[in-house]
């Protein structure tokens, strides 16, 4: 399933990239004026998947979110943050808080501040959880209705899901004790899941692909996997049984390294592959900006349909891996008998 | 490369948001779900194992009715045989019983007639016998009235005598 999956990915990154050299070529034989936007569209796409301060949806319609920061001077300030703009769109002082870049400094010294802001990911963080709540919560209530029924509506739609990540993901991958992990694992797929989907939407914030998230989602696997960690796995790692003496003082920092490579290849993956994917559809989409044509515009949307196809495929299969190497890493940590 | 660098308030939101998502998510919709798909799984697998034991009970209920059915069959010719068995015992006996009464009604047939035989020979001898004083003396009144068929007549009877 996932080979050929990423064999159609590579055989449109090609794609890609030949239309692309193939545009680049044409820029260079037309004016200028193309050339500079070419560079605002890599603006846009970068700042389209990073975290903002306002949701913008369209020049017109900007949602100012709430700025909550905090430093030992000022103290805990909130207001909105349309404050940092003028009509004209300009970014500007507010009380003596200075907005640059995504980051908002104290205007006179320039020290960073403690920025807990709603910010867009925020929000869609705050969305995302509230939509995972309000839908389990109605499952939950539809088993209670129903018990002792065939399921039906959302509950036979996400039955199947939950089983399949109890039976094929944490069951395999964790053994005995997979029912103390089970609960995290769900929260972890489903939201996962539903950040990936819901940052398809358009105008919707880049919520998964944030690395900020994947580094949490990745910190919290590490603590799970050495807190429940037993005597087995650490002598795994300190002093790997059945090796040479030598070769057990080369291993241990190796085994170290582990640890933390480990949850980081979990943070990248996920933030790449998410991101990789947004990055890949403004790209098209920015094609047609970039030539102000309507062939370009009929083809690139074609691209973009295929891309967006794909990246239903990708969201549910990145929920999938992230799941399965941190039920993966559980079992290995609370395994009781080692393969030695 | 702010694209790769973690902001501080987001982690912070993400971390407290995701645990607090989790505590209510395991609390109010994981543990009920997760309880039913267990409960409907035992009870699934609690029906397919009844049905199951139901079937070999109806086959071994089937195979107990075969046998008793069998049995009741082999009862049912034993009875049979051993009432033809006795229904010609008793047959037989009575054949034998009256065989023997027949021949004891014969034997006692047979003595009888005997006995009357012999009683009426008896009777016969002493008619001959008076008969024949009766004509011995009739004759013996007409013939013995010279010597000579005197002494004839002594010689036969002694001849007779001799005989007997």
């Amino acid at each position: 399933m996932k080979k050929p999956f990423l064999m159609t990915k590579t055989t449109f990154l090609t794609v890609l990239f030949v239309v692309f050299a193939g545009f680049s070529n044409l820029l260079k034989a037309s004016d200028e004026g193309a050339a500079a936007e070419e560079i605002n569209m890599s603006d846009v796409i970068i700042h389209h998947v990073m975290d903002d301060h306002q949701w913008h949806f369209t020049d017109h319609l900007v949602l100012p979110l709430p700025i909550i920061v905090y430093s030992s001077e000022n103290g805990l300030d909130i207001f909105s943050s349309s404050n940092f703009f003028n009509e004209h769109h300009q970014e500007v002082e507010y009380n003596g808080y200075k907005l640059e870049h995504n980051h908002i400094t104290l205007a006179d010294s320039g020290e960073a501040v403690l920025d807990l802001s709603i910010t867009k990911n925020v929000a869609m963080l705050l969305i995302n959880a509230g939509l995972l709540l309000f839908v389990f919560l109605s499952v939950a209530k539809a088993y209670k209705t129903n018990a002792g029924k065939a399921p039906k509506g959302i509950q036979s739609f996400l039955e199947p899901i939950v089983v399949f990540v109890r039976d094929e993901i944490v069951k395999p991958n964790i053994g005995n004790k997979y029912e103390t992990y089970l609960p995290y694992l769900l929260t972890l797929f489903f939201f996962i899941l539903f950040g990936n989907l819901l940052g398809l939407l358009p105008g919707a914030g880049n919520l998964t692909g944030n690395i900020a998230i994947t580094m949490s989602l990745a910190v919290l696997t590490f603590l799970i996997t050495n807190l429940s960690g037993n005597r087995n796995y650490w002598s795994h790692i300190f002093w790997t049984p059945g090796v040479p003496l030598p070769l057990r003082i080369i291993i241990l920092p190796v085994e170290l390294i582990g640890l933390i490579t480990k949850p980081f290849s979990l943070m990248i993956r996920l933030f790449a592959a998410i991101t990789a994917g947004h990055i890949v559809l403004l790209s098209l989409l920015g094609l047609t900006f970039m030539f102000h044509s309507y062939t370009v515009g009929v083809v690139s949307s074609l691209f973009v349909m295929i891309i967006t196809l794909i990246e239903l495929l990708v969201a549910g299969i990145q929920a999938y891996v992230f799941t399965m190497f941190t039920a993966l890493y559980i079992g290995m940590a609370t395994e009781e008998h080692g393969s030695h | 490369m702010d694209l790769l660098s973690p902001g501080t308030g987001l982690i912070v939101w993400q971390l407290f948001v995701f645990v607090l998502l989790f505590l209510l998510l395991s609390k109010m919709a994981w543990k009920p779900i997760l309880n039913s798909l267990k409960e409907r799984e035992t009870s699934i697998q609690q029906a397919l194992d009844s049905a199951e034991k139901a079937k070999l009970e109806m086959a071994s209920l089937k195979s107990d009715n075969e046998k008793l059915f069998k049995e009741a069959r082999e009862e049912r010719d034993k009875i049979l045989r051993a009432a033809r068995e006795a229904g010609s015992r008793l047959h037989d006996q009575a054949q034998m019983e009256a065989k023997k009464n027949a021949d004891k009604i014969i034997e006692d047939a047979k003595a009888i007639i005997r006995t009357e035989k012999a009683a009426a020979l008896r009777d016969v001898k002493a008619q001959v016998a008076l008969f024949s004083i009766e004509i011995a003396e009739r004759l013996m009144k007409k013939n013995l009235s010279n010597d000579k068929a005197q002494k004839e007549l002594a010689d036969s009877l002694i001849k007779d005598l001799k005989l007997n």
